[in-house]
């Protein structure tokens, strides 16, 4: 029952994007259509199991005080070996999100999730927290891109949905879009929680390796 | 060797058109995270466009010279963010010990920036356009002064955005991330800025 809670917690409770609001680069840019925010957001999932597993498995050797240099090379190996695996088998789907799969190193759910959760607890609950917390990213980018996608260009992971009755608002597929359609589901989401979510927003800044620096955290969140 | 005009397109390209922030979506965490005061926005800009430049500085010629020759380019991204990672904390420590009174205005943002996508985004992008090497440097300059550029005007929106009556749950990001397309809106007038003005 409790290995099910760390699952769920990164899906619903601290969905990493909707309510924790870390990692929104990714989140925007890759986001114009489903198939690249699910693309993008099984990558991320694969890279945070790994670097979850191997942070956990090396608590006690890594040092208090050059833990934050440790975590970035051990998940820069992981998204080094995604990317070979991604250049192998989807080429099309790396060369469409391009920068943004070496750029997840420095995406602040993963190293978030090694300075909250791996560092402190067992293997298979970072195991567990690192599926859990991957899915949430996977569902939240799958939601924008739904959005995005249907409104942008009036398709539905490639199916077309508007038979050419209207035109789409291409708007939503560019950089406005990816704005505003994350500022609505944040809005959605903090109605929704009754402002329960913007409270929790004090967890993710905690976890964010430069938090010490970031004026954000006193004004509640990123 | 690229010729006066070649850079000031990329230069100008990269601030305006391709700006990093509103167009490229990098940078976003300390976009929204400190630019609500104009003071703490330019400082986190200029550590921005100064580790930039430093970072570009050093991993071109490491991939040119080192890794590309041995047929190592695979290791790009973790060589490149441990050398940010490092060169960050050598400019912590050298502005500490030798311009204190940089160090005072600027030293607070120079940890952020370490894990700020921005400049991973800025040295990864130079390899991939295959640009040379005054070429990259033009265009980290045109980065960093882009995202100084969105962060100051964005400043400015914020400061609006303050006094307003806003609805209870559009508070605090949401009304924020909506501002900012709003501003990603007015950029992309500077599409076709760039070939007009050398024509």
């Amino acid at each position: 029952m409790k290995k099910l809670k760390i699952l769920l917690n990164g899906i619903i409770k601290e969905n990493p994007v909707l309510v924790l609001v870390l990692g929104t680069c990714p989140t925007l840019a890759t986001s114009t259509s489903v198939l690249n925010g699910l693309g993008m957001g099984i990558a991320a999932t694969f890279v945070l199991l790994g670097s979850n597993i191997a942070i956990s498995l090396l608590k006690k050797v890594i040092p208090d005080k050059v833990r934050i240099p440790c975590y970035i090379v051990v998940i820069a190996g992981f998204v080094t070996v995604v990317q070979l695996l991604m250049q192998a088998y989807v080429q099309q789907l790396y060369k469409t999100l391009g920068i943004f799969i070496p750029l997840i190193v420095v995406n602040c759910i993963i190293l978030g999730r090694a300075e909250m959760f791996a560092n402190k607890n067992s293997v298979l609950d970072s195991a567990l927290d690192g599926i859990g917390m991957g899915l949430g990213f996977t569902f939240a980018l799958f939601c924008m891109g739904t959005i995005r996608e249907i409104l942008g260009s009036g398709t539905w992971c490639g199916i077309k949905l508007t038979a050419d009755l209207w035109d789409p608002i291409t708007i939503m597929g560019m950089a406005p879009g990816g704005f505003f359609t994350f500022g609505t589901i944040i809005a959605i989401v903090n109605k929704l929680t009754h402002g329960k979510a913007i409270k929790k927003k004090k967890i993710a800044c905690a976890g964010c390796p430069s938090h010490g620096a970031c004026q954000a955290e006193a004004e509640g969140g990123c | 060797m690229p010729t006066v005009t070649d850079l000031i397109v990329i230069l100008f390209s990269a601030i305006l058109v391709n700006n990093f922030v509103l167009n490229k979506f990098l940078g976003i965490c300390p976009f929204l995270g400190v630019s609500k005061k104009l003071d703490s926005a330019v400082g986190m800009s200029l550590a921005v466009i100064f580790v930039m430049l430093m970072a570009t500085a050093a991993t071109w010629p490491i991939y040119t010279y080192i890794l590309e020759p041995r047929k190592m380019a695979y290791m790009q991204t973790l060589v490149f963010i441990l050398i940010i990672a490092s060169l960050v904390q050598l400019v912590e420590m050298v502005l500490k010990k030798f311009v204190p009174a940089l160090h005072k205005s600027l030293g607070i943002y120079l940890p952020l920036i370490t894990t700020n996508c921005a400049v991973l985004g800025v040295t990864v992008l130079n390899i991939d356009e295959k640009y040379g090497f005054i070429e990259s440097m033009v265009n980290s300059l045109g980065a960093g002064l882009g995202f100084m550029l969105a962060m100051v005007l964005f400043c400015g929106v914020r400061s609006r955005i303050e006094n307003s009556d806003i609805p209870e749950c559009w508070k605090g990001i949401p009304i924020t991330l909506a501002a900012a397309s709003i501003v990603s809106v007015s950029f992309m007038g500077f599409g076709g800025v760039i070939e007009g003005m050398i024509k």
